[in-house]
């Protein structure tokens, strides 16, 4: 039974012209075309998008959350990124 | 349309490779308030329970379309039935909200949808009464739906992050529903007096299965703890139930209604409404399978399922035949 359900994707809306498409939740669908649809039957009922992104969930690329700090420890010891590191005294405007 | 934590039997759990310092660590994060997403570690008993609430709750969402769908084809207007139709769709979108945030642990949609088809898993209770008159399509929007929200609100802020997102989502459409229902009594007790008394009838019969969709006394809720302490849920059913009961109480008074209850009074001094007991016998028999829709509910559930059958193979015979093509 498992083996026959239709692929699960991934749905991302862009709620408005400016704004990035951010992740809305999952539909499965049989083919790309249907994802669409459903995407937009499930998530905006209500006119939450004016554009839709669907993508097979299991072509996503994710990073792993358990190599999380590893991951990211590269940007962690990096403080003079920020701009709170640099010390300029109060009396310096615009800046 | 929401989960009434009613099969929490303590099941055994393979947890036996988790550690203290893994589950101490787990524990800090839910203290820390932060969301547990789908590929973090969490201990085994949680994760079984989150599909276990998910699942019923969305099967709810969707066994709860069949009282409304029993009044599309005879609401008494074309508004009132274009409302009742983007309500009955809003639910089965609910229901597919809550699949794939339970889909995110691991379990696949087939499954789920096998064991409510088998009968392995439940769904509330309130949705095996049945509909007799419209009255009852307003009854469910104002205290089913609102019974819902109260619920349903808390779970906005669950420590797992994708139900709660999917709660966030539920609880946006769901003041509609509500609203909408308390707008068909209010027309209702404004209009005849039969008409007045087809909305008495409809508080009559839902008004104590409304009050058991909050499950069983704390005392008798033995896994509400661990949910607590897991911050996968916030109020005890009974602060839940007496909330709901707060604010419903005068909004019946508003429509001249009353509630069936000889033993309600305000007690001035708690601030709250006092009741009787609920008839728990009936709400054990209800989820035992034996209420008055039970076997109607499910057969109907798994008629839809078979007579879908051969629209999903054709749906995928056609996805498979194009994917063909294109790599031709």
């Amino acid at each position: 039974m498992t083996k026959q359900e239709w692929p699960l994707y991934e749905v991302f809306i862009r709620s408005k012209s400016g704004l990035s498409h951010r992740h809305a939740g999952s539909v499965h669908a049989a083919d790309d075309e249907m994802a669409l649809t459903n995407a937009r039957d499930t998530y905006t009922r209500r006119n939450e998008g004016v554009s839709i992104w669907v993508v097979r969930s299991d072509r996503i690329i994710a990073s792993d959350p358990a190599e999380a700090s590893a991951f990211f420890e590269p940007a962690e010891d990096k403080i003079y990124r920020h701009p709170t590191f640099y010390d300029i005294p109060d009396d310096v405007e615009n800046l | 349309m929401y989960t009434q934590g009613l099969d929490q039997k303590g099941e055994a759990v393979s947890g036996a490779s988790e550690t203290p310092e893994q589950l101490a660590a787990f524990q800090a994060r839910i203290d820390a308030e932060e969301k547990i997403e789908a590929k973090d570690w969490m201990p085994e008993a949680y994760r079984r329970t989150l599909i276990r609430q998910i699942s019923q709750h969305a099967h709810s969402e969707i066994i709860g379309m069949q009282p409304e769908g029993n009044w599309l084809t005879r609401a008494p207007s074309l508004k009132r039935k274009a409302i009742l139709l983007a309500k009955v769709q809003d639910e089965a979108g609910h229901g597919l909200y809550l699949y794939g945030a339970a889909e995110t642990l691991g379990v696949s949609r087939d499954q789920m949808v096998a064991d409510l088809l088998a009968g392995r898993a439940k769904y509330s209770s309130i949705f095996n009464y049945p509909t007799l008159t419209w009255a009852d399509i307003g009854a469910i929007g104002w205290l089913v739906d609102g019974a819902a929200i109260m619920n349903q609100i808390p779970l906005c802020r669950c420590s797992y992050g994708p139900y709660a997102r999917a709660m966030i989502r539920i609880c946006k459409e769901e003041s509609f529903h509500q609203r909408q229902g308390f707008e068909i009594m209010l027309t209702l007790c404004r209009g005849s007096e039969e008409q007045q008394a087809m909305a008495q009838d409809a508080l009559n019969r839902f008004w104590w299965p409304s009050l058991m969709m909050f499950g069983p006394n704390d005392a008798n809720s033995k896994h509400s703890a661990q949910s607590m302490k897991w911050k996968i849920k916030r109020f005890s059913n009974d602060e839940l139930r007496q909330k709901f009961i707060d604010v419903t109480v005068p909004q019946a008074e508003f429509l001249g209604l009353e509630v069936p209850d000889d033993r309600l009074y305000f007690n001035e001094e708690s601030g709250h409404y006092e009741h009787s007991d609920i008839d728990w016998q009936e709400f054990f028999d209800v989820i035992a399978g034996n209420g008055p829709c039970n076997k109607q509910r499910m057969a109907k559930r798994r008629r839809a399922h078979d007579d879908g059958a051969w629209v999903r193979e054709a749906a995928r015979a056609y996805a498979a035949k194009r994917a063909a093509r294109d790599v031709a």
